[in-house]
């Protein structure tokens, strides 16, 4: 989204404060999914679609109810269906509304080479600037949960963006406002928070007794939140991770060691130069050209 | 151009050698630069010398297969001449005699000395690693058919991988304006025998043998 902004707290590739005089904002804001409360009718995906003028390519079933199968450049939500077979032999549908979880400690940011194109805002909204975007796709490797998709038309990512046009303008995401259930609320995070709390226990006095939040604190905890039935085994949800994180790989590749790394090239490069400065260069005396030519006359000579 | 024609001076580098020298030299530079903007962000100004932000993604890969491809071509038949030999580490043994000049407190060189030698095994090994983890991360065609723990370990080691290749091109470099009369040669092909003797003596040696190369 290109909207001019001044409430930027992270700017990707950027070591400079990035303008933020208007933050920080009341509070952070945070969509709220209850995965006990979805019916998996996919108005959340016909919302964000209509909102953002998205139109993926009509694709094929693959026999589940997962339409599309996975998230693209041009599906920035998903409903992932899973079935599951609880101890008690019973089924249970759990769906989950998949897309991009806005968290605190962004792998995407942290991971993009190029200024500007990923930002996070006060509100602690994660959003793309593809206008910055250079293609590359180390978003998707820093990213923990599979999310920005790299779209074959122009090459630049994509993903949720909390519609962050409309919660500028104080309206809520277009898939919270069309929900027909209630199961995606949209309000302050604390706010969010306590709603599950509430929901929680409710869950919890109709036998759901692993029912909890999902904010997981690996990555600073995340402004799309899940209210699980099973909060103990997230990988239920079609493979919520348990324990997100940044990756041990793309923090050594995106920390300390770049600067290290430079650093260590320009003392190279010094080292070069003050070597040649105090021994000077190896040049050929003339007593090394006399004997040169010695050597070659006596080869000659045998000849 | 030819090499300088005079009959006293040593041809060192073919015009094979040389034209393939200094294209690696072109791509190393536009590889170089491409990759160091997306290496750091106090760097990322240098995409404005490749063409701007997703021209440098688009072209660092095809210019780095340049690279690799042009140096395979230009190192791979001199895979036997740069095995250390037992006069090799007797000479990295007295690496301090190098920095100080002491030249005559070492063993003679043959055509590359032993800092070449591993110069040349730690570029083919880096160009080689650059290469395979370049298509690992290389997004607009085949990163999507390996799994994220390999993209992000294959950026891992591509970056760590550049970094070791930047350092010894520096080394390179600093070692080429140093030894005067290396950039000459490289560029015009021949050395005079005063810097055969003086810098390469066993090398030397071979060079004016009866019915030797020269």
């Amino acid at each position: 989204m290109a909207l001019q902004s001044l409430d930027i707290v992270r700017r990707s590739a950027t070591k400079t404060p990035p303008p933020s005089v208007r933050g920080p904002v009341p509070a952070e804001v945070a969509k709220l999914i209850d995965t006990s409360k979805c019916i998996g009718c996919k108005a959340c995906q016909t919302a964000c679609m209509e909102w953002n003028d998205l139109r993926d390519e009509v694709g094929t079933c693959d026999g589940t109810y997962n339409n599309p199968t996975d998230l693209t450049a041009q599906s920035w939500t998903v409903m992932r269906f899973a079935e599951y077979e609880n101890p008690n032999g019973n089924l249970e549908w759990l769906i989950r509304k998949d897309g991009c979880m806005h968290c605190a400690d962004p792998g995407c940011l942290k991971a993009c080479p190029a200024p500007g194109a990923i930002v996070q805002y006060a509100n602690g909204i994660v959003d793309f600037h593809e206008e910055n975007c250079i293609g590359c796709g180390y978003c998707i490797a820093g990213c923990p949960f599979d999310v920005p998709r790299i779209s074959k038309h122009d090459h630049k990512a994509y993903k949720c963006t909390l519609c962050s046009d409309r919660v500028a303008v104080g309206l809520e995401p277009a898939c919270v406002k069309t929900c027909p259930t209630g199961a995606i609320t949209f309000g302050t995070k604390e706010r969010m928070k306590q709603d599950a709390e509430e929901r929680i226990v409710d869950l919890k006095s109709r036998g759901f007794e692993h029912a909890g939040l999902y904010d997981p604190s690996g990555v600073g905890g995340t402004h799309v939140m899940y209210v699980l039935h099973h909060a103990d085994k997230p990988e239920l949800y079609s493979g919520l991770a348990p324990q997100p994180h940044i990756s041990r790989a793309v923090r050594l590749w995106k920390g300390v060691t770049k600067p290290l790394a430079l650093g260590a090239i320009g003392l190279a490069v010094l080292a070069g130069f003050f070597n040649y400065i105090i021994s000077g260069p190896k040049e050929v005396e003339p007593e090394d050209d006399e004997a040169a030519r010695k050597e070659q006359e006596k080869a000659h000579g045998r000849a | 151009m030819a090499e300088r024609n005079h009959p006293a001076l040593i041809l060192r580098h073919p015009t094979r050698d040389r034209v393939l020298h200094w294209l690696l030299v072109i791509a190393f530079l536009f590889v170089a630069a491409s990759g160091l903007a997306l290496f750091h962000p106090s760097l990322f100004w240098l995409t404005n010398l490749t063409g701007g932000g997703p021209w440098t993604t688009i072209l660092h890969p095809f210019i780095g297969l340049v690279m690799v491809v042009t140096f395979i071509w230009f190192a791979a038949p001199k895979w036997r001449v740069n095995q250390l030999t037992a006069s090799d580490y007797a000479w990295l043994k007295g690496f301090r005699y190098v920095l100080s000049g002491e030249e005559e407190k070492l063993p003679e060189v043959g055509e590359y000395n032993a800092g070449q030698k591993v110069l040349y095994f730690t570029l083919m090994a880096c160009v080689l690693l650059l290469a395979v983890t370049g298509f690992v991360i290389w997004r607009r065609y085949f990163a999507g058919n390996f799994s994220v723990r390999v993209v992000r370990l294959g950026a891992l080691v591509h970056a760590f991988v550049a970094f070791v290749l930047l350092v010894s091109i520096v080394v390179h470099i600093s070692a080429a304006v140093w030894e005067k009369g290396s950039i000459t040669s490289m560029v015009r092909g021949t050395v005079t025998p005063g810097w055969a003797y003086k810098h390469r003596r066993a090398w030397f040696r071979d060079m004016i043998r009866p019915g030797a190369g020269h």
